[in-house]
């Protein structure tokens, strides 16, 4: 099956946001947007894969050998440690929803006001 | 595609699938934490290293600290919440 | 169930629908074969003197991306610190000082065994990070990767039981966020300097070298820049919630 990467990768985001629509705590939320993260990742890497290839650092390999294409993994690498520190914002986010409204139930949030 | 990539595959879809599915934000950190792992098992096999020492670190150890240090600091809210609410009702009683 | 629910999972049925569909539309797992990516790998040994081509492609070809990137980190540390330190002095008002007292040394006294561990660990992963990150444009590494090992052998501080040092190397301009302010300028800075001497922004000015540790032009700098920013940002962050756990728990 050539394409069982890309449906994993869809079935990772369609995964992470059903799990973002039925959420019941803030917290469990930005876990799910974890997992649609991870599905680009997945995607980002099976596209850039050669069969055959190795990893692009040509340390102990000339450098006319197949390897595998670096673009897409300098956009996942940065990526992962950025993303992370945006979950470290909404963790801060949800802190302060605590805070504020007294529960961390997506659902309850908007009917108290002021 | 090897065998072991597609099993690697099916691993992370099933790993993700139970984190989205476990409710209690303690729980999802430990599972969190072994779909980091492999996912970045899946990134060594798919011959990305760089990627894959990124995911490792940040996957296993500052994301579920971080939601672990989130998680302790609601439960410390919630306790301080109740001790003001009975100091409230005490004021409003007497 | 609710009708938003339903709505949502119609609407996810889609998504996915669509998304395995657009699958059958990319080339088969493992017949990537686009001119870009190629050269990018071809020329990045020969031209930049580097060995690993994935730092090089995200330093020198793409590093308008890793800008963009190291900026997002930045605003969204000034974010939770903005969102924290308020409430941490909204909070202190109502801690007397007796109580904070005793909540900083029932952390200073954790096992003898916890604290050794810790201290022994620290010097180590330190110097395992800062390999990381120098040998970025050799091996797999570089500036992301050692920044995070690094705030790694810094959360051994906290977690060997050296709460209070913790707290005390956290405070407005602390070395920590000197650090991470460094490594976001450094970047700007190098990146403004391929602008000065070759007109053009992001050129690579300095001499290329021969593959050791020194080559690539900008790169290592680079690499030393990010790691402090990813290392200070990661760090931050951890030491404003962890703060929060301090302060407002064991009452």
């Amino acid at each position: 099956m050539g394409i069982y990467p890309y449906l994993v990768a869809a079935w990772l985001a369609g995964v992470g946001f059903y799990g973002v629509i039925t959420s019941r705590n803030y917290v469990h939320l930005v876990v799910c947007l974890t997992v649609i993260q991870a599905s680009t990742y997945v995607l980002l890497l099976s596209v850039g894969f050669v069969n055959g290839g190795q990893a692009p650092i040509f340390a102990d390999v000339p450098s006319t050998s197949v390897v595998v294409d670096p673009v897409v993994q300098a956009l996942s690498l940065t990526d992962v440690v950025v993303e992370a520190t945006v979950m470290a914002l909404l963790l801060a986010l949800v802190v302060q929803a605590k805070k504020r409204f007294g529960n961390v139930d997506p659902d309850s949030v908007n009917r108290m006001r002021g | 595609m090897s065998a072991f990539l597609a099993v690697l595959l099916t691993l992370v879809a099933v790993s993700a699938t139970v984190t989205v599915l476990i409710r209690e934000p303690v729980r999802q950190a430990i599972v969190l934490g072994i779909m980091g792992l492999f996912l970045a098992l899946l990134f060594f096999t798919l011959q990305a290293p760089d990627v894959a020492l990124s995911e490792l670190t940040v996957g296993s150890l500052v994301i579920p600290v971080m939601l672990t240090l989130t998680i302790a600091k609601l439960r410390a809210l919630d306790a301080r919440g109740d001790e003001a609410q009975e100091d409230e009702d005490e004021e409003s009683r007497g | 169930m609710r009708p938003r629910y339903i709505i949502g999972l119609v609407g996810i049925g889609l998504l996915v629908a669509a998304l395995a569909w657009a699958a059958t539309g990319l080339p088969a797992f493992g017949h990537y074969n686009q001119a870009y990516g190629r050269v990018a790998a071809r020329d990045a040994v020969p031209t930049r003197n580097g060995t690993n081509s994935v730092v090089i492609t995200s330093f020198d070809y793409r590093g308008f991306d890793t800008l963009g990137e190291e900026f997002i980190l930045f605003v969204s540390v000034t974010g939770v610190v903005v969102l924290l330190r308020r409430m941490r002095s909204a909070g202190r008002e109502e801690d007397s000082a007796a109580s904070s007292g005793e909540i900083e040394e029932e952390d200073m006294r954790a096992s003898t065994g916890e604290r050794w561990l810790g201290a022994a660990a620290v010097g180590p992963v330190a110097v395992l990070a800062a390999y990381v990150i120098i040998h970025g444009q050799l091996t797999p590494g570089g500036g992301f990767q050692g920044g995070t090992v690094l705030m790694g052998a810094a959360a051994f501080l906290a977690l060997g039981g050296e709460s209070a040092l913790m707290l005390r190397i956290r405070g407005s301009s602390s070395p920590i966020e000197i650090a991470e302010s460094i490594g976001a300028g450094g970047f700007a800075a190098i990146a403004f300097g391929g602008l000065i001497a070759g007109g053009v922004f992001f050129f690579n000015f300095l001499p290329y070298g021969k593959a050791g540790l020194l080559t690539a032009g900008v790169v290592p700098l680079d690499n030393i820049a990010v790691g402090l920013e990813v290392a200070g940002a990661l760090l931050m962050v951890t030491s404003e919630l962890f703060e929060q756990r301090l302060r407002g728990g064991a009452t």
